[in-house]
């Protein structure tokens, strides 16, 4: 192992600071965390809880600031110092090779398994098995990561941060990319390792939070504001504390007017990545001036859906019926003029160009408009009065207009999108995850824009997996499952209980008869 | 002649031509598969042969003559390091494009070479190479023995380093560090990796073996200097790797498609077969296009971070 000097008993921060250009990302911050004790640290995008935990490990250098180990000052250069010290970290993007084995991936960091042209791989393979037995992870070490599912993968990431001999481990955002039945499952995993060490998680999920911590410290605007046990605070007011006021996440206080029918899928079959068939004969109905959600675990079809919503992948058969038009195998530039808004899953290379400045980004759909542009040239004038309105608009936070949208944090990445999309004026909206890591106080606003273009007659599909987004803003909600609508239920009939049983393919307890005809042609095709 | 015959001619021209290109392929692989690609393998190859055939040719009337090849397969081996290195502070430490880097080293090489030939040298001089070395034995095995065992210690070197490199690349720890960063720098970074010191090595060793290719044409191929002796064939190299999907085998395979192909198109010359002799030339090239064009576009093995550079605290 590792030469641990001693195990890590106790790490304490004091006075950390660490700019970055135009940016203070920790002003100052103070922090100690235990053997035994999960210390729980929250706050919004951009509060600078990431930057600290790459300050922890080597990977940047504080301006000013001291780390101490079990009570002796250290600096590490890098994140093999602090692991030498026994801390390890889970990255919120995975620190895995995908076309290495899980033992590959492991021995990277194992240098006593080094030899002169020789590897002990072996070595590493064992490693993990006797790590993996010990805190009941189970891990197989000669998988590529490649093949691995994310909840798997996430698995991995613990396995190889205690065989590099972690004993505090730091996990970023550990979940934000887990299904609702994998992160329970890494919550109580995580429970039960706590004993033995001092964990920091860092989470926006204040039930999360709730369920695991000992101690939480919340982050805002790179400084501490606030150091407390979690038994004694509601998360309610953790929220408030973390984003400087109450939040209370807007509810669709459904009229149960219905609208007129706006879109309507038809016998919708597409083809995944890999050549099968991911959606199935899909058909689904959007009226305006609804939510329509859709549930599912990930992986059921909601991205190719969304492709081939905005033209994005080729459709084999079946209609997408928008406005009269079969949208169905169009350009993106036609489905775009036809009136369809789309927020895409994938927000740093689907919604936006990251070089790009915030006001470039938020004409990319309308730079060729007569508005934005006069015989091939762009009226710069316009532009900057358009981002200017949209920014005050949509409290867009960045220094300026001019700024790299990429190096905004998700929240704000996600409200430029949010504001392109919407000032276009569409018909209707199809928002993939549009609050997937994102902070709180970005994701009420989120919530409150999309519930205001309800109200003014536009149609959402809102596609998600976080169950109680999809329960306070829709009118509908639809349970898709192997690339097939399995249930479309009235929000107001859904609880969190049915629609887990619907989204892991079970028959409907509430309404048997119709579900059980539906479950085996969809489980047929897989 | 029979047409077991032609293909044994085929074959035996085919293996001395591969040498070159295997030896530039593999070392470009490990620049590649670090995250680098170095188009200025081209260049490395100009300057390893010029001093290949440079260090005997000068050291012919010395008491040192006897280890001349020697020295100028040395000279060569040292100058392609060198131009790694050159390379990796442009592309690594300061972060410049690399096709753009790399294209300037290659003119680098190339003109470097030929000034330096004429200012030392001048007209056409050849130098006495290296002899073949029939393996006793095995070069008496009808067929193989004349494709494989009878040629010069270069070539034997060059066979033997496939299975080596990918024992390098596979089996060792230095090998696992370069698949890391060529694939995922910030994993390998967050395992305690040095990822610009890892591509430094893997670019000296790239440039080093790029130098051999260069002195192979010209002490055993040509046996002689010319400015267009490498012809293009670094570029050749940088595709075969593509070609051969960042294995040290399917380098080989390529390598040898190309040489197969090349050998034929002389062969066909020199039996006089009637044929557009301009057609015939272009046939090894076209080969090379038809196929990356074709090859599947599978990237899951290969280096995903390639011609990007590494910048740990870059955020997006």
């Amino acid at each position: 192992m590792t030469p641990s000097l001693e195990p890590i008993s106790e790490l304490k921060l004091e006075g950390i600071t660490k700019r970055f250009p135009g940016v203070l990302a920790c002003d100052g911050i103070s922090l100690q965390v235990r053997r035994g004790e999960v210390l729980a640290l929250v706050g919004e995008n951009g509060a600078g809880k990431t930057t600290l935990m790459n300050i922890i490990m080597g990977l940047y250098r504080p301006d000013s600031g001291t780390i101490h180990v079990n009570g002796e000052e250290v600096h590490f250069h890098s994140p093999g110092d602090a692991y030498a010290r026994g801390i390890g970290m889970v990255h919120q993007h995975f620190m895995l090779v995908p076309n290495m084995t899980v033992a590959e991936n492991l021995a990277l960091g194992l240098k006593e398994l080094h030899h002169f042209m020789n590897l002990d791989i072996k070595g590493a393979a064992k490693r993990i098995r006797e790590v993996s037995e010990r805190y009941e992870l189970p891990v197989n070490p000669d998988a590529y990561i490649w093949q691995l599912s994310v909840g798997e993968q996430q698995r991995v990431e613990l396995v190889k941060t205690l065989c590099l001999g972690a004993r505090l481990l730091i996990l970023d955002e550990p979940t934000s990319a887990l299904t609702p039945q994998e992160t329970d499952d890494l919550i109580v995993r995580l429970q039960r390792m706590a004993s033995e060490l001092a964990i920091i998680f860092i989470s926006h999920k204040l039930n999360e939070v709730k369920a695991l911590s000992d101690r939480v410290s919340i982050l805002r605007h790179g400084a501490v504001v606030f150091n407390g046990q979690t038994a004694n605070h509601e998360p309610s007011e953790l929220a408030a504390l973390m984003t400087g006021h109450d939040v209370v996440l807007p509810r669709n206080e459904g009229s149960g007017i219905q609208g007129e029918p706006l879109l309507s899928v038809q016998n919708l079959c597409v083809r995944g990545d890999r050549g099968n068939l991911v959606l199935d004969g899909l058909s689904l109905e959007l009226r305006a001036g609804e939510v329509l959600g859709m549930a599912g675990v990930s992986g059921n079809g909601q991205r190719e859906f969304a492709d081939a919503l905005a033209g994005l992948r080729p459709v084999e058969s079946g209609q997408i019926l928008f406005g009269g038009k079969d949208l169905a195998n169009r350009t993106p530039r036609e489905i775009i003029h036809a009136g369809m808004g789309y927020v895409p899953e994938d927000r740093q290379t689907e919604g936006i160009v990251p070089s790009f400045s915030v006001k470039d980004n938020l004409i990319l759909k309308d730079f060729a408009e007569p508005r934005f542009s006069k015989m091939a040239f762009l009226r710069k004038k316009e532009i900057d009065s358009n981002a200017e309105v949209l920014k005050e608009r949509f409290d867009i936070r960045c220094p300026s207009t001019s700024t790299a949208t990429g190096s905004l944090s998700g929240g704000n990445i996600q409200k430029v999108i949010l504001a392109r999309e919407i000032s276009r004026g569409p018909k209707a909206l199809v928002a993939v995850y549009p609050t997937r890591g994102i902070d709180m106080g970005a994701q009420e606003f989120i919530h409150e824009q999309l519930l205001a273009r309800r109200r003014e007659g536009i149609g959402i599909l809102l596609i998600s997996e976080e169950l109680e987004e999809v329960m306070n803003l829709s009118d509908r909600i639809a349970v898709i499952y192997k690339g097939k609508i399995l249930k479309v239920l009235p929000a107001v009939e859904a609880t969190r209980e049915r629609l887990g049983i619907l989204m892991a393919g079970l028959a409907d307890p509430d309404s048997p008869g119709d579900a059980q005809a539906e479950v085996p042609a969809g489980a047929a095709h897989e | 002649m029979s047409a077991g015959l032609m293909i044994y001619n085929v074959l035996c021209l085919a293996v001395p031509f591969s040498v070159a290109l295997l030896l530039a392929a593999l070392g470009e692989n490990f620049n590649q598969r670090a995250g680098v690609f170095n188009l200025g393998c081209d260049g490395i190859m100009c300057m390893g042969a010029f001093l290949g055939f440079m260090v005997p040719f000068s050291l012919k009337a010395t008491p040192w003559a006897a280890y001349g090849n020697l020295l100028g397969i040395g000279a060569a081996l040292a100058v392609g390091a060198a131009m790694g290195v050159v390379f990796a502070l442009v592309t690594v430490t300061f972060r410049a494009s690399q096709g753009i880097a790399g294209i300037g080293l290659q003119m680098l090489g190339w003109g470097l070479a030929g000034t330096l030939f004429r200012h030392f040298v001048g007209g056409v001089t050849g130098v006495e190479g290296m002899a073949a070395i029939a393996i006793p034995g095995l070069s008496k095995i009808p067929f193989l023995g004349g494709v494989l065992f009878n040629h010069n210690a270069l070539t034997y070197t060059a066979l033997l380093l496939v299975p080596a490199c990918w024992f390098l690349l596979y089996k060792t720890p230095w090998g696992l560090k370069v698949r890391a960063v060529g694939t995922h720098p910030r994993a390998a970074d967050t395992m305690g990796i040095h990822v610009d010191r890892i591509r430094y090595q893997a670019l000296m060793l790239g440039g080093a073996m790029a130098g051999l290719a260069g002195a192979y044409l010209s002490l055993c191929q040509a046996k002689m200097f010319s400015d267009d002796l490498v012809a293009g064939r670094g570029f050749i190299a940088v595709a075969l790797v593509y070609f051969g999907r960042w294995s040290p085998l399917g380098i080989l395979g390529g390598a040898l498609l190309f040489s197969i192909a090349q050998s034929f198109q002389l062969s066909m010359q020199v039996w006089g077969i009637k044929f557009p002799y301009e057609f015939a030339v272009m046939l090894p090239y076209v080969l090379v296009i038809v196929v990356l064009a074709l090859a599947r576009k599978a990237r899951q093995l290969g280096p995903t971070d390639l011609g990007k550079p590494y910048n740990r605290e870059m955020r997006f």
